[in-house]
């Protein structure tokens, strides 16, 4: 790889693990702006590298659903980030932060809220996680995961699926997984 | 009289329609349970009724309201044809049925959590330290202004203009220059960042720059545009001036104009 791209490569590893604004993640037409036009190969390059660290560049593009074919705007406009690129075993849990329960909530409340079309009133989520999480716990929960970034709550009470869900879960796999697991009695 | 209480009667199914769409749009009901037809029958049959001005705008009102339901009607289509879909009562059921550390298993399985780093570097400790070193200390900074006693005594308006109290143009000349510099600055159709336009040598240019920016935009010359996402601030200049009475409803961005905002973005500029 010649210097130029290396160079380059350690310039969009730091813009792309380095928070630099109230969010995570860069937009196309910043990557473009530091890294110039073969911003794109650039990224190519760096998500070789860091397939050894099972770790992955995940482009997220506006209006969440992923073009078949993207077209340089849209690229422009996606945001890009750093992912896992694997999965987790449940041991490591403790180690990102969460409770088994606080997850499974956060499991519950987005295939619901997919399956209702993108969009459902908080109280009738509230109610539905309330059968198997405390109520004070439940309300805790859902503040957290807006805080998150995993949900959104509008101005009516629906609560939507935020920009830290479309960037972190596969939402195919995970309504995929949903169905194919038998429930254990 | 009776055409009078006929009337009301409309204009109630109207009342009715729009609150009906209302629930629909505000509770995620499902919008097919509005049977858009038989309403757009009733409008069409109220509507020679209509005289004033206030059954008209109920009327608009109402035709709103029902395009609103046909759109979450088109969005539930489309999302019903996407792979995502799956019957609700079905997950519902689903996930009730399993098990909270099923559920997290599945969950894990299809989460790739973001990688975020927050480290200081050596880089950012030294110009940490110099902003330390050129911090004025609170107790200056919060000094009160010593004023001196005067008597109280006629000026001209030459001595004010003197004094920078009046300006030698009328504000709106001032303002429409200002518009106009605003414009040369900006590339056509674009937009420039808020701190590059206001900036100024001297913060009591750049507070004075700022000013006249608010008029700018209040006046409908230009447009602040806030990305939040990013936290920057853009100024929009219009062609003509934009009319902005009954427009959209006005909302005011209130933008942190201290000198230590305007030291830092004087230091980032040279940089």
């Amino acid at each position: 790889m010649s210097e130029a791209y290396s160079r380059k490569v350690r310039k969009a590893v730091h813009l792309l693990f380095y928070k630099r604004h109230l969010q995570p993640g860069v937009r196309g037409w910043e990557l473009e702006r530091e890294l110039g036009e073969d911003y794109a190969k650039v990224l190519e390059v760096l998500d070789d590298f860091l397939k050894k660290l099972d770790l992955q560049v995940t482009t997220v593009f506006e209006g969440g659903e992923k073009p078949k074919k993207a077209a340089p705007d849209q690229l422009h406009a996606a945001r890009y980030y750093i992912t896992l690129r694997g999965d987790m075993d449940p041991g490591e849990l403790k180690l990102v932060g969460w409770r088994i329960d606080d997850l499974s909530g956060l499991a519950a409340t987005i295939p619901y809220i997919i399956s209702k079309g993108g969009k459902a009133p908080r109280d009738d989520v509230e109610a539905f996680l309330r059968v198997k999480i405390p109520g004070w716990r439940v309300d805790l929960n859902i503040d957290r995961f807006i805080r998150y970034g995993y949900l959104g709550e509008d101005e009516n009470g629906q609560l939507y699926l935020d920009w830290r869900t479309r960037a972190e879960v596969d939402q195919k796999a995970l309504m995929e997984l949903l169905m194919s697991v038998q429930p254990t009695t | 009289m009776a055409q009078d209480s006929i009337k009301i009667t409309k204009r109630e199914r109207l009342l009715r329609i729009i609150e009906t769409c209302r629930s629909v749009e505000e509770r995620g009901l499902d919008p097919f349970a509005v049977n858009v037809e038989e309403i757009l029958e009733v409008i069409r049959l109220c509507f020679p009724e209509w005289k004033s001005i206030d059954d008209i705008v109920l009327d608009a009102e109402t035709i709103n309201r029902i395009s609103s339901v046909i759109k979450l009607q088109s969005d539930w289509v489309k999302y019903r044809s996407t792979s995502l879909y799956r019957d609700p009562f079905f997950i519902e059921d689903r996930i009730r049925r399993l098990k909270a550390e099923d559920l997290a298993g599945i969950f894990l399985k299809s989460w790739h959590p973001v990688i975020e780093l927050e480290q200081l570097s050596l880089r950012s400790l030294a110009a940490a330290l110099k902003y330390w070193q050129d911090l004025v200390p609170l107790d200056e900074r919060w000094m009160e202004a010593r004023v001196a006693e005067a008597e109280a005594r006629y000026v001209s308006r030459d001595g004010l203009i003197q004094e920078r109290v009046l300006s030698e143009e009328t504000f709106e000349v001032e303002l429409q220059g200002f518009w106009k510099e605003l414009k040369v600055r900006t590339p056509p159709g674009g937009k420039i960042r808020y701190w590059d336009f206001i900036g100024a040598e001297t913060y009591q240019e750049t507070v004075r720059r700022a000013y006249m920016t608010s008029f700018l935009v209040t006046y409908g010359y230009a447009a602040l545009e806030e990305d939040r996402l990013e936290g920057e601030v853009y100024v929009k200049p219009f062609e003509t001036q934009h009319s902005i009475i009954g427009a959209r409803q006005a909302v005011s961005i209130p933008i942190s104009l201290s000198a230590d905002e305007w030291r830092k973005e004087r230091e980032a500029k040279r940089a």
